[in-house]
């Protein structure tokens, strides 16, 4: 083939990872540096990352956004595996159509709409029903798991298409209970999908600004709440050091997801 | 009897997720379509109701009729989608030499190559925007190195500037486009271009004739993925872009939290969502076709 073509793919390929990973180094570095200033060099040191987890506001936002991306994750979960059963299993039932516009429509929704259409619900909710009494972890659980669930629902979705119906129907024919099926056969066999469409909603949950700003009351501030309140000043040596501990645990995260997936693929 | 257990469980099973969305999603969008068409007050709730406790109908049409007279809204809108659409321009540009290489490695660094492409995805989107303030800051890293190298006497204005809510969006969104791209490159057979050459054809005939052609899915989708969310984005213009680049994200938030004006507020949000149908009608059209090719 064309000689010059690997040379020019492999130049914006380079190009490409320089702009994915050259801003996330340079934090990295920058939070190891002794100035204040954000922009000269004053040295080595660790020095922020012990203000860092001195910070108690910083801890309790952290808390609160890890509650609220675990039980909005296992919600999304529980609710679009059902979605995707119902969409990939049950055949035509009436509000098909409905249902899977509702579920969709999540994934392209403007964050903006989203967060101002929740926060509108609450606030009737609140005026007629009397609850929510006051917005905070339960409206942001609520919100996060309602645009999580999309993607949960996505994930597990092509999981069922692609698994082999002939192992349930075979379980069926030896008049094994739909339920038992359920859980004995489908559920193992989604197992991977489910727990991917989990990590994904966790992440979604703990990534959101927007909408937590919207939905949320006072005194409810999460981790990227604070965040931005801090970073819309400029740039921070503490917020640095957080940004770096974040990277680090997600890329170790990511690659002891990938070697185990490795080691499972080459087992098999 | 086991047939009715069968059926009430999977009625649980359909009803129980049916009854949260329609609580929670579709009822909300009701309720900022009902909201649209009051009028501001000042109190709790800040608007006035749509039907009074007479009955009488007491919606106004005039916040879309401010919509429409004042400049400042259909110049975001259109700031907007000119944004989203050059920064739509951009990540296909970067994303699909990107996408092709990768599908042109081999298996072992194929993968490797695309966990690259996700990582940054998996931390915190915020983060990754705030890194490139440091960057691009007047006294920023690009600033000091090329003051440093002597190719600038003084720091350009980089922050604060189109040119770099561009490389914000492009930078955040760029996993969108080329994770569809290869996903349709990769399944393209490579036969088909050596048998092109073979024939005759010159590199970019091939390319012009058979990859693109086939690769256009993946494209469409990847394009959509990525001009759809941009529109409404918040966060990138307001810490990157100056304080002109009003994209209609940031609009509705400030008519909402700083103007406290609700039901402008939602007229916003439902013209926009007007805007947006056409595309998400398209992408959805597009992953069905996708399925229908499956």
């Amino acid at each position: 083939m064309n000689r010059r073509q690997p040379v020019f793919l492999f130049s914006v390929l380079a190009f490409g990872y320089a702009f994915l990973y050259v801003p996330l180094i340079s934090v990295m570095v920058y939070s190891f540096n002794d100035s204040r200033l954000a922009t000269v060099w004053g040295g080595f040191s660790t020095r922020w990352y012990g203000e860092l987890l001195h910070n108690e506001e910083v801890l309790e936002a952290a808390w609160l956004s890890l509650r609220i991306a675990a039980v909005s994750a296992t919600l999304a979960t529980v609710f679009g595996t059902m979605i995707a059963l119902a969409l990939v299993r049950f055949g035509r039932f009436r509000g098909r159509t409905l249902l899977s516009g509702m579920v969709t429509s999540p994934l392209v929704m403007p964050e903006v709409i989203t967060g101002l259409s929740l926060l509108l619900l609450f606030v009737s909710l609140q005026k007629f029903l009397g609850w929510p009494a006051q917005r905070g972890f339960g409206t942001i659980t609520i919100a996060h798991t309602t645009f999580a669930l999309a993607y949960v629902t996505v994930i597990v979705q092509s999981r069922l298409k692609a698994m082999d119906i002939s192992l349930e129907e075979a379980a069926m024919d030896l008049g094994c209970r739909p339920l038992r099926i359920v859980f004995d056969i489908t559920l193992p066999l989604i197992a991977p999908a489910m727990i991917a469409g989990w990590l994904l909603a966790f992440t979604l949950s703990l990534d959101d600004l927007v909408i937590a700003s919207f939905v949320s009351g006072p005194g409810g501030s999460t981790l990227p709440m604070l965040i931005f309140s801090k970073v819309k000043l400029g740039v921070t040596p503490d917020i640095n050091a957080l940004a770096t501990l974040i990277i680090v645990l997600v890329t170790a995260g990511v690659a002891l997801a990938w070697w185990f997936g490795r080691r499972g693929s080459t087992q098999s | 009897m086991q047939k009715s257990a069968d059926m009430r469980w999977q009625k649980v099973t359909v009803a129980l997720p049916y009854i949260w969305l329609l609580l929670f999603f579709l009822a909300p969008f009701l309720i900022v379509f009902q909201i649209s068409f009051s009028d501001p007050v000042i109190g709790l709730p800040p608007f006035t109701p749509t039907v009074d406790d007479n009955g009488n109908w007491l919606a106004t049409l005039d916040n879309y009729r401010f919509l429409l007279t004042d400049k400042l809204y259909g110049l975001s809108y259109l700031k907007s989608l000119m944004t989203a659409a050059t920064a739509t321009v951009f990540c296909l540009l970067l994303g699909f030499p990107m996408a092709y290489a990768i599908a042109r490695a081999g298996p072992g660094l194929r993968n490797l190559f695309l966990l690259l492409i996700i990582l940054p995805f998996w931390i915190s989107f915020l983060l990754r925007v705030y890194a490139w303030m440091g960057l691009m800051n007047t006294y920023g890293v690009i600033n000091n190195l090329l003051l440093w190298a002597g190719l600038i006497d003084q720091p350009l204005q980089l922050m604060y500037t189109d040119l770099a809510v561009y490389i914000g969006l492009v930078y955040s969104y760029l996993p969108f486009m080329i994770l569809p791209v290869y996903a349709t490159l990769e399944r393209l057979d490579n036969d088909l271009v050596d048998a092109a050459m073979d024939l005759g054809a010159n590199p970019w005939r091939a390319f012009r004739d058979i990859t693109w052609p086939l690769a256009r899915p993946g494209v469409i989708a990847g394009c959509l993925l990525v001009f759809i969310p941009a529109i409404g984005e918040y966060v990138i213009p307001y810490l990157l872009g100056g304080p002109e680049s009003l994209m209609i994200g940031r609009v509705l938030f400030d008519e909402f939290f700083v103007n406290r004006d609700w039901p402008l507020a939602s007229a916003v949000a439902i013209v926009l969502l007007l805007l947006l149908v056409v595309p998400i009608m398209f992408l959805q059209r597009q992953s069905a076709d996708d399925e229908v090719t499956q």
